[in-house]
Order: structure tokens, then sequence, then C-alpha cells
């Protein structure tokens, strides 16, 4: 017995201190989605009939097989970031893939059924150059991998180095590519620009060179891009300035230099300013490739050639096409070909390459997003059908990363859009009311009770409320239909149209910027993509602002989001505007922004039709107002002097703040210059503008206040020592006023550098640094307090505050590196913090702000106790249930943000990095919503049964009075 | 940090160097003067200006000299002017149409043994509502704040009471000396993580706990009141029914 009570109490205690997710709990309310990133090379598995297999290799640095069926991951594997990690090439055979990673670092070999690796071999060091499957007698045997200044071949099936070749002249002759057919010897190919190409004759055995010679090539500059081999070990080059093909077979012995053919010959003309391209075929490493080829003129125009005898004949004429590709199966290649059809579709169509015939009943038509952009990759899946002819599937990629997996005659089997692999930033807006609630909100609008008198307005009532009547309705109609469908069918899919704001305001419209300059409208319950625009013409180092001028509480005036585009190195910006709800460019005229953009400002001044202001500030600190309107010009003419804005330039320390004049030009106020020699300024941030604080002050154990210095100006400024040396380098915290350039505080933490992380919030600052003595990761946190009594209890003005605050500050060590820090937010504020820590695993941490506190105390005290302070422990404890996304890791997780919800409990959370994974969380438990295993049946039979009972007992009661009156 | 407070009397000594600075022209770049003034070896001198006009356009003039002692505390001195009749007239009607009452002063390093080292290129500004200071009494408190190698980084000016509640301020009385408190704060040294204190504290209590026999008790001697009483609690609550694991908590 005893051990049974100890057993439930323990149990008992643990189900207190678990916080985690529960099982029944996984997928409820969060998603993750997956992606790949920009393909950089695809090989379909042609090994089998049935296989479903696609590699992909992305510039993300990402190897992954998809489902062709699907468009899912089979498997992923993540590799470094930067060129550590980059992925040289992708070589396929049989059930296995090759993969030469980090410019050609590493050699790697896949099973590509269950993505294990096989071997791996480190190479010798080099810059890559190409990879080749080399094939002896038909069987393919060897990788062959050209560097810089060797060559060496390998073993597929244990990695292991057969010979390792120093390439001759080396240091003057650029080696290129590298190609075998199959006889026993390897070339590798090399050029001099301007001058001649070197070819050397290597044996596979042992690595003999078996022959070396030079032909001369003026004209050349590289070999990558213009030459390709053909037929039985052709080379052969294109050349657009003397606007001719040149031939030379690599084994001959006797001719010494290229035959040159004359375009003109054939009537081909390459478009000036063109660089045109060769593409061949070669379908086994162990054969010599094919002797047809395409020829790509223009832009717009392929031409399908054959080598035969030393002659070039043209087979077919692709004029215009975009995008051509060959593609095998079994014995048989084909050519697949992407011409334009009209303004909105292209079509496919399949071509026998050996006769440039077109194939029946091919064709596929690929219908463009008018939102998207170009298609610029083609990749073929070929396959036998039953009746031997030859059946495909292609996948297309376009300009805007979206990848489109169609089948004949047009069907998109599945999609991707790999642009949500580099989320750039994102915001989440409300969704709007639906039609009937805002019916109701258009009939008490101010415009409309003016108009109409009373009676029509007590019409306009009643309808309204027969409409919500006639809602309500179909709404229970709806909710009886489901419950009698199984729960697996009920998921219908969101669509923008149904849209609409739910009870407590948990589903939003997730914004999303990525650095292709793609924007996505994401509904936050499912992940599904409701909207996606691809702006054209964005500089590849642009930086994005995504600033919302008008949420969805104004009806009947729509939503405004602005996105602030700006290059780089220019700082010219432009901007975009549009509905977040529908994606739709708002018809607003825009401010052109002729100079350079600094700094922007979204002020609480609104419209007459609601939307806040945007100010954007030019390098001649003048000021652009967003909207202009003369109501607007007008409030900021009243309001000029208390509108304060600062400005930062990293490469000279300055800081610097401006106050706004009535004629919208601006006056320096003060000047902070941190000189660069010792430190330079890293990240400057101030406070959320949405964020709400509760409580003003803390009660202590003495039951008096502290209260809290909440200054919505507070500029938390990170500055980094120059000097790199362990023992001087350090990392500064300056806190400055906004306003009035003051400095509240500053810090500096000593043998430490960066890359500091910092989240700053309420009336205190929480940072993670690098410790380079103890090399480890520490938090720190700096709490301001105005002290026992406010200097103005009413308001806070930055300019009427002259005691500086308390700071108190308190350091922890913090078990795990880390990739980004973001704190939650609720609508007001009553909520617990927590800080939510997106570690390098993909795990995010939500670790509580009670942690982070610098009153934690050395010793135990009563007063401490009764604060319900946690002593102060040096180390910060993680524990695995403090991980929100359980086993839904997000990989290489660069961002969190963080929205408040209608409930106050709840917190919606969207990290995102490669990987975008969205849930909410609850801080202090959900102390406002009944939980779901809620017992209704329980509750409302006691209910019933207290009501019933009560009846009797009053019958009963009534017939003893009676009785006892009888008496 | 020692702070100094140096009401600014007018001195023959300072209304001498006063004088030197109103010779060296109207634009005072600080160095010229800064070598006139330095005759203390460890010290040296730089002017604090300052500007209030009604156009708000900012035209500095000098308000006085900070002094810095050398060596590690850096003592700082601030000798300054009374202000005139015209300027306490200007003063007045700067804060009457709520204008802006700035002060600057030239980037110096408080560290450097050279004089030309001191010395960088450019000011450090500042403001204060011109109302504040007239209501307060020209009472403020000047701050400036170093980096680490000691360069000025930053000069906050406050008054007190800082608010502006439109009291007359009798001028003669009031206007003409500056009650300054000036300081020089220096960046303070962040804590790192308290290994060792922590873990001396842990061995005290472990040592503690050694030497209590009492607690060397087992954990049914100690706690047998409170299982009990917890076990009586649970059968009176468990009868009823034991929630499941599917609530819906969270941190």
């Amino acid at each position: 017995m005893a051990w049974l009570v100890v057993r439930l109490a323990i149990s008992m205690s643990l189900l207190y201190a678990a916080s985690a997710v529960f099982e029944d709990q996984v997928g409820k309310f969060d998603w993750r989605q997956q992606f790949i990133g920009k393909v950089r090379f695809a090989l379909f598995d042609t090994h089998s009939q049935a296989s479903k297999k696609l590699l992909v290799a992305t510039e993300q640095n990402v190897f992954a097989s998809l489902n062709s069926r699907t468009g899912d991951l089979f498997w992923r594997h993540v590799d470094k970031t930067g060129p550590e990690g980059h992925i040289d090439a992708l070589l396929m055979y049989g059930q296995d893939a090759v993969v030469v990673v980090g410019n050609g670092r590493l050699l790697r070999s896949w099973e590509t059924t269950v993505g294990g690796l096989k071997w791996e071999t480190v190479l010798d060091t080099g810059s890559f150059q190409a990879a080749a499957l080399v094939g002896v007698q038909d069987l393919v045997k060897y990788a062959a991998v050209l560097k810089k200044s060797a060559i060496s071949l390998h073993d597929l099936s244990s990695g292991s180095e057969i010979w390792v070749e120093n390439l001759p002249d080396s240091d003057s002759v650029q080696y290129q590519t590298i190609y075998s057919g199959g006889n026993g010897l390897v070339f590798v190919l090399g050029v001099v620009p301007n001058s001649h190409i070197v070819i050397v004759e290597y044996k596979i055995e042992d690595g003999e060179i078996m022959n070396k010679k030079s032909v001369e090539a003026a004209w050349m500059s590289s070999l990558e891009s213009s030459c390709a081999v053909v037929s039985s070990g052709i080379l052969l080059c294109v050349d657009q300035i003397t606007q001719s093909l040149y031939t030379l077979p690599l084994q001959s012995a006797e001719q010494t230099e290229m035959r040159q053919i004359h375009l003109q010959t054939l009537d081909l003309e390459v478009v000036s300013g063109f660089r045109p391209v060769l593409t061949s075929t070669q379908p086994n490493p162990a054969q010599p490739p094919l002797s047809e080829f395409f020829l790509q003129l223009s832009p717009d125009h392929h031409i399908l050639l054959q080598f035969k005898d030393g002659l070039i004949a043209p087979l077919r004429d692709f004029n215009p096409s975009y995008l051509a590709a060959f593609a095998t199966s079994g014995e048989r290649t084909v050519a697949a070909v992407m011409s334009p059809k009209n303004d909105t579709a292209c079509s496919i169509n399949l071509f026998s390459a050996d006769t440039g015939r077109r194939h029946l009943d091919t064709t596929i038509i690929y219908h463009m997003d008018p939102n998207g952009g170009k298609p610029n990759r083609l990749y073929v899946h070929a396959f036998l059908k039953k009746d031997d002819s030859v059946g495909y599937r292609v996948m297309v990629q376009t300009e805007d990363l979206t990848l489109t997996f169609l089948q004949q005659p047009g069907r998109v089997v599945w999609m991707r859009e790999e642009a949500l692999a580099d989320v750039v930033t994102m915001e989440m807006v409300d969704l709007p009311f639906t039609g009937t609630q805002a019916e109701l909100e258009g009939e008490f609008g101010k415009k409309a009770a003016i108009q109409d008198g009373l009676l029509p307005m007590v019409l306009k009532r009643l309808s309204s409320q027969f409409i919500l009547l006639q809602a309500w309705l179909a709404h229970l109609w709806k909710l009886f239909y489901d419950a009698r469908k199984p729960r697996s069918s009920v998921k219908n899919e969101v669509t923008i149209d149904i849209l609409s704001r739910d009870e407590f305001n948990l589903q939003k419209m997730m914004l999303m910027v990525t650095a292709s300059g793609k924007l996505f409208g994401i509904d936050s319950k499912s992940g599904t993509i409701l909207w996606k625009q691809y702006l054209e013409n964005i500089q590849p180092n642009s930086v994005f602002k995504l600033i919302v001028q008008r949420t969805t509480a104004h009806f009947p005036h729509p939503p405004q989001c602005t996105l602030l585009i700006k290059n780089k190195d220019t700082g010219l910006g432009s901007l975009y505007v549009f509905n977040p709800i529908f994606g739709k460019k708002s018809q607003i005229s825009v401010p052109a922004l002729p100079r350079p953009v600094l700094q922007t400002l979204l002020l609480p001044v609104i419209d007459q039709d609601y939307a806040k202001v945007l100010l954007l500030i030019d390098d001649q600190y003048k000021v652009t107002a967003f909207p202009s309107t003369k109501n607007v010009l007008q409030q900021l003419q009243d309001t000029a002097s208390s509108i304060f804005f600062y400005l930062v330039d990293s490469s000279q320390g300055k800081l610097s703040g401006f106050r706004l004049r009535k004629d919208l030009s601006t006056e320096l106020i003060w000047e902070v210059v941190i000189p660069t020699e010792v430190q330079k300024i890293v990240a400057v941030k101030g406070k959320r503008a949405n964020e709400h604080v509760h409580s003003q002050g803390r009660v202590m154990g003495d039951r008096s206040v502290l209260y809290k210095y909440l200054n919505p100006n507070l500029l938390a400024v990170i500055t980094e020592s120059t000097d790199a040396h362990p023992e001087r380098s350090f990392v500064g915290i300056i806190l400055i006023d906004g306003v009035t350039g003051r400095i509240v505080h500053e810090a500096v933490q000593r043998k430490a550098r960066g890359p500091v992380h910092f989240v700053h919030s309420e009336n205190w600052v929480v940072y993670v640094y690098w410790n380079s003595k103890f090399r480890r990761n520490e938090f720190s946190v700096l709490e301001l307090f105005e002290g026992a009594e406010l200097y103005n209890t009413t308001v806070f003005s930055s300019l009427d505050r002259p005691h500086p605050p308390q700071v108190l500050q308190q350091s922890y060590i913090f078990p795990a590196p880390i990739n980004t820090l973001e704190a939650t937010l609720t609508e007001k504020g009553i909520t617990s913090r927590h800080l939510l820590v997106g570690l390098p695993s993909g795990n995010i941490l939500s670790l509580p702000k009670l942690f982070l506190d610098p009153r934690r105390p050395e010793v135990v005290s009563e007063q401490s106790r009764e604060e319900n302070l946690i002593p102060y422990a040096p180390e910060m404890p993680i524990r695995e249930e403090w991980f929100i996304n359980y086993n839904q890791t997000v990989s290489r997780i660069r961002g969190i943000y963080t929205a408040p919800s209608g409930l106050e409990s709840t917190c919606l959370v969207v990290a995102y990095g490669l990987d975008i994974y969205q849930s909410r969380v609850f801080p202090s438990k959900q102390f406002d919503v009944l939980k779901d295993d809620y017992d209704y049946i329980l509750i409302s039979s006691v209910l019933f049964g207290l009501f019933f009972a009560t009846m009797i007992s009053k019958r009963l009661a009534e017939v003893k009075l009676l009785n006892r009156a009888w008496r | 940090m020692a702070t100094m407070r140096v009401l600014s009397l007018i001195l023959s000594v300072l209304s001498s160097v006063t004088l030197l600075w109103t010779q060296s022209g109207e634009c005072n770049n600080g160095r010229r003067s800064g070598e006139a003034v330095d005759t203390d070896f460890s010290g040296f001198s730089v002017p604090l200006e300052h500007s209030f006009e009604v156009d708000d356009v900012p035209r500095f003039s000098l308000r006085g000299v900070l002094q810095f002692r050398g060596g590690r505390e850096h003592g700082v001195y601030l000798a300054q002017n009374q202000l005139s009749e015209k300027d306490r007239n200007t003063l007045k009607d700067v804060a009457a149409v709520d204008g802006l009452y700035r002060i600057r002063v030239p980037r110096v390093s408080l560290q450097a043994d050279r004089q030309t080292e001191r010395q960088a290129e450019g000011y450090l500004t500042t403001f204060v509502r011109a109302c504040s200071l007239v209501e307060s009494h020209l009472s403020d408190v000047i701050t400036l704040h170093t980096d680490v190698s000691g360069c000025v980084v930053g000069v906050s000016i406050v008054t007190i009471p800082g608010s502006c509640r439109g009291i007359e301020v009798e001028d003669e009385v009031d206007l003409e000396v500056f009650n300054t408190t000036i300081s020089v704060v220096a960046p303070v040294t962040a804590p790192v993580p308290e290994t060792a204190p922590y873990i001396e504290r842990m061995e005290q209590e472990m040592e503690k706990k050694g030497k209590n026999p009492q607690e060397q008790k087992s954990f049914f001697a100690k706690y047998w009141y409170l299982i009990l009483g917890g076990a009586v609690f649970l059968m009176a609550t468990s009868s009823a029914q034991t929630p499941p694991g599917g609530a819906r908590e969270q941190s």
C-alpha cells in the first residue's frame, strides 16, 4: 500500500513538472514544412521503371531525395552552410549517388533508397574543376575527379583511390573538363585562354600518360561553357565571334588543328551578345556520347544537330523554344523541348533524338503562373510504356524557385515553393471578418448613420439580424453534416474565400518575404499557401522591410502592407504596396525614392483612411511621408516637434538623433560617436511597437514595489571589439535614449566576443555572447528599475526623466550554442514571458524569463522566497520538455517570429530557416481555456442531477410541511 | 567615480582663462586653447559650448571649460561663466517658444598620453528643453560617458527637476549662475557567471548535511507524515476521477 502511494505521489509530481506537448496534441496546432532550396542538380532514378526517386542537390547545400509522385521528401541531408558544404557535382549510377562536396574536399557515395552514406573519401587539396563517371567494358567502375592541378580515380564500390596524377603544366593550363568514352582512356581537357587547347590521355589502369597534345585555338577563352564531346570522342566547340563550330577528334594523332565549320553553311546565326550553348548527352558513361546535340543560338532558339562522318547536319529547328533537354530510357534517348504556346502557357513536346521526329500525343501544356517567374530549368524523366513507346514527365524550375512536376497532358502532379527555404522577414496579419460580420460593421459605420434616417436604419438592422440568423443556421447545419463524416475527410482545404477570423484570433495570415523576391501569404493554421507574388527585377543583394500600415480592423478599408525593397550597395529603394489578405498590388500611388533611404519610421499618426503614416528618411536627411495627403501633412506639422528619429552609421561608429521640422526637413539634435578603432556597432534594437506591459512594477518580499524603467524610446546598442585577442576582446552594451541621446547605461562584457544575439523588451535586455576565456556561451540579463518611486506616474517622457535608472545585471552559462533568440508576446502582457531560443540542432527552447532574472539571490531569504525568486545557479538548465517543437526540428533556424493571439495565454510562434515551423506556446499554461479533455458530460449531468434533486427535495419538503401542518 | 561639484564663481584665474578663450576666436576648435591652458602635465581641458537660439539654428558659444585631471580616476572640473544679460533674455525667449538648449564637447580621449592623440574630429552634442533649464534655475547634471579606452563617446544633460510647468522665473537671481553637477562615467564591467561562490555554497551545504545526524535519516523516516497526508488526500480525490494524460499544457 505504501509503495503504491509513493508511486502515485511521484507520478503526480511528475505530472505537474511536465510541460511539453502531449502525444495526442502532436500536429494539432503546429505544422512544419521542409524545403531544399534552389535546385542545382536533379537526377531521376532510371534504374528501374517503378522508381519514384528524384535526387536533388541544391544551392543551399542540401542533398535530398524526393518522391516524384507526391513531391514529398524521402530523405534529406543538410550539409554545412557556405563553401564548405557546397555540392560541386552529383553523379548517379545504379542505386548509388556520388557527390563531390566543399570545392572538391570530400567524395561521398550515398545509397539512394534510404539515404545512407556508403563511403566517404577525403580528397587532396585543390580547387574542384570537374567530375565524371568512368566505365570500362560497359561497366561503370570508377569516378574521376579533376582538380586544378591533379586528377584522381576512385573505385565506386569502396571509394578507395586507384591513382592520383599531377597534371602537366598546371600553372599555365586551366584544366576544365574530363571525358571518358569507355575505351580504357580518360581525357583531360585544358585550355590556355586565347592560345591553345591541351588534351592529356590517361590510362585507366595505372594513370600513365598515354598521349599529350596541344591544339591551336586562339579564339577560345573557356572550355566549359562552349564545348561538348559528341559521337565517338569528337570535341565540338562553338564560338560566337567567328560564328563557327569547331571539331576535333580527341584520339586522332594526325589532326593537329580544329576543323572550322561556319554556322552560315548551316544557315544558322548566333544572336549578337548571346553566348551559344552546346548540350550533348552521354546516356551510359561506359559508352561514347550520342552524335546528336543541341545548340542554343538565342534565349529562345534551339536547334538539334547531328554529327555524322565529320559533317554536321541539322535535324530539327526549334524556333521559338525556351528550354531543351535530353532524357534516356533504356536504349532510347529523347529530347524534350519547351516552346511558347500563348502568353500564359507553354507546350512541351517530345522528339526522338536520333531523327528529330516528333512523338505523337506527347504534348504537355505548362501553364505559367501570372504572379510567378519564367521557367529556367527543365528536367525530364523518360520511361518506356507497356506498348514500348516512350512516355515522360517533366519537372520545371522557374525563376521564382517553384518546382512544378507535370505529366501528360499537363496535369500538375505536385508543386514545391522552394523560395520559402530562404525567408528574410515576415509579419502576421489578422484575418478579416466574415461577410456577415462585415455587414454589421458597415451598418454601424458613421457614414451610414448620417446618410440614412431612422426607419431605414431599423430595416437595415432587421435585415442584418436576419442574415446573421441565416449564417448561424448554415453553420449549425455544417457542423451537423461534418459530424457524421469520418474525421479525416473533414479537413477541407482552406481557400481564400472562406478565410475569416476565428473566435480567438488564433488563425492569422503569415506574410513571408523571401530572398528571391517572392512574397507569400500563408494560412497560419494549416500552412496552406493562399497567395504568392513574384516581384521581378529584385537584385540578389536586396534588403527588405515589411511594414503593416493598416490592419484589418478598419472595414471597409482593405488592410495595407508596404514592402520597402532596398539595394544594399546603392541604398536606393522602392516601395511595393499590397493587400496582405489577397496579395493584390494596391493602386495607391507610391512616392518615388530618388535618393538612398537611411531609415524608416512608422508613426502612430493615421490619415483619414486609417493608414499609419510611414516616414522615409533619405541620405540628405529629407523626409518623405507615405501616404502624403493634405490631412497627413497637416498632422505632421502639428506634431513635428515631438517626432524624433535616430540614424546609425556603423562604419563611422556614429549614432545621431534628429527632430522633424514643420517643413519636413530635419535637424540634428544629438550625436554619440563610438570610436571605430576600438569597437564597432554590430546591432541596434528598439522595442517592439505592439508590445504591452501589464504591470508597472514588481512587488517585493517586503510588500514594497520596485517600479520598472519602461522607456519606449530606449535603444540597445551592441558593440564588438576590433581586437580579436581572446584576453582583450569584449562585447559592449550601451543603452541609449533614442530621443535625447542620453546614455542610460554602458556595460562591457570582457573576454567575450560575438555573434551576439539579443532581445530587448519591457525593462530588460537579454543577450548571448561567446566567452572566449572559458569557451562557452553565456546569457546575460540587464533589468532597469526606477526604484521604489515613480518619477511621473501618468506618462513617460524621455525629455523629463532626470534620474538614471537602477541597473541590475546577472550572467549565466548556457550549455549550448544558439542560432536565434526571441521573446514571446501576448496581447495584454499579463502572461509571463518566455524566451524562445533557436538551437543549431533545430530545436526551439522555450526558456522561462524567470530563470533570467538579475534579482535571483545568492542566498535564499524569507523575502526572496516570498517573491518566488529562484536561487542563483550559474548554469542555465536545458530541459527536453521545454522544446516546443519536440522532434519537428527546424534546420538552419534563422529567425523566430512571435505574434499575440486573441487569447491572453497564447502566443503564436513561427520559426523559419531552411524549414518553416508554426506553433502556439502557452507561457503561463492555458489559464483562460478549458482543457481539451474537459468533461462536459460529467459537469452537465451533475448540474441536471442537482437541479432535479432540488426539485424533488422541494416537493418532498412541501409534503412534509403539509403533513406537519395537519398534525 | 568622484564627482566634483564646481560652482562657477568668477575667480580671477578662471576669468583669465575665459579671456583666453574668447580671444582665440569665435569658432573654438578647442585644440589651441587646450594647449594654452594645459600647463599642468597630468591634466588638460576642453571647452564646453552651448547654443540657444530662437530660430533654432545652432550657433555655439563658450559656456565653460572642462578640466580633466589625469590618472586613473577621471576627475573633472567645470569652470563656467555667468550668463550675460543678453543671454538670459535669449534663454527666456527660447524657453517661451519651447526651443532647445544644446551643448557640445569635442571628442577627446582621457587616457591618451600625448596632446595630439587626445582629440578626434567632431563633436558630441546633446540637448535639453530650454524651458526646463529655466524652470530648474539653471541646475543641470552633465555626464560624460567614455568607452573602455577612455574616449568620450557621449554627453548627456538633464535638469533637475526636468519638467516644464510654465513657472515664472525671476531672471536676476535665478538665471545668472549655473548650478552644475558634472561627472565622467566609464562603462561598468558586466558580471560573469559566478561559479566559485556557488560551488562554495554547495560544499558548505553538503558539509552541513554531513554533520547533522538528523539529516541522515531515511526518506520515509523523515517524511512519513507528509506521505500519509498525501495518501489520504489522494485517496479522497482520486476516488472521484484521475485525469488522463491528455491535459493540454505546455510551457
